[in-house]
């Protein structure tokens, strides 16, 4: 369930292309027990795309990779830097 | 440690020259480095502008996770990466690498290897502006194999 409040909980990140095709930049979510449910809650159920990466803290992650409360999680697209 | 990302436009000659300077006399033997520059061109259209957008704060700690991974694979005596980000024009560099070291494998590799792993895995999007509209990359060119074609 999407927050209004700025309080403990799962704030979720999109960049790039993705941003585009979700439609928004970042959402705050009660909670979530891994990036996987963060993106189903964040998206009301979209499709993943088979090819995104996901981070969590700043960090390369899994979609099963555990989250608590206060957590960053971030999806974006293969990356084309340099 | 010396990595930072720029918002501004870069000179990478003067980069390179003012971390030259801080080095030793005699110590590095070798000198390797790697400029990125935005073309005019890409494989579908002329090229008008990019934008290169990251993840502030992951960038960030992932140049700095870069560079600490080659100093310890490789004997650096130093190593500087810059990359820019925001508004790019064609001919405006794009980011700039510099590894040195008392032998040339070690500042070669180091360097090659800084710039395919940030090419592959540092979270940097170029999105290009063309005659066509604007459109994200979907990848980077494979920069082992591209260039050899004839």
């Amino acid at each position: 369930m999407a927050k209004t409040i700025n309080q403990m909980s799962i704030q979720v990140k999109f960049f790039a292309s993705l941003r585009d095709k979700i439609g928004k930049a970042d959402i705050e979510l009660d909670a979530a027990k891994d990036p996987a449910e963060a993106w189903t809650l964040a998206t009301d159920n979209a499709p993943r795309p088979d090819n995104i990466l996901v981070a969590v803290n700043l960090d390369y992650a899994r979609f099963d990779t555990p989250v608590k409360d206060g957590d960053e999680v971030a999806f974006f697209p293969p990356v084309t830097g340099g | 440690m010396s990595n930072w990302i720029s918002e501004q436009a870069i000179k990478p000659w003067q980069i390179l020259a003012d971390c030259e300077v801080l080095q030793p006399t005699g110590q590095h033997g070798a000198t390797s480095s790697f400029i990125g520059t935005m073309r005019d061109f890409s494989e579908r259209e002329n090229l008008e502008k990019m934008v290169l957008e990251h993840y502030p704060q992951m960038t960030e700690r992932y140049l700095a996770k870069l560079e600490k991974l080659a100093r310890c694979r490789w004997p650096l005596q130093d190593c500087v990466i810059v990359h820019r980000v925001g508004d790019i024009l064609p001919g405006d560099p794009i980011v700039v690498i510099g590894c040195w070291s008392a032998h040339r494998r070690a500042a070669i590799d180091a360097c090659d290897w800084l710039i395919e792993e940030l090419k592959h895995n540092a979270p940097f999007w170029k999105k290009e502006f063309g005659p066509e509209g604007a459109h994200w990359v979907e990848q980077n060119t494979d920069g082992h194999s591209l260039g050899n074609k004839p």
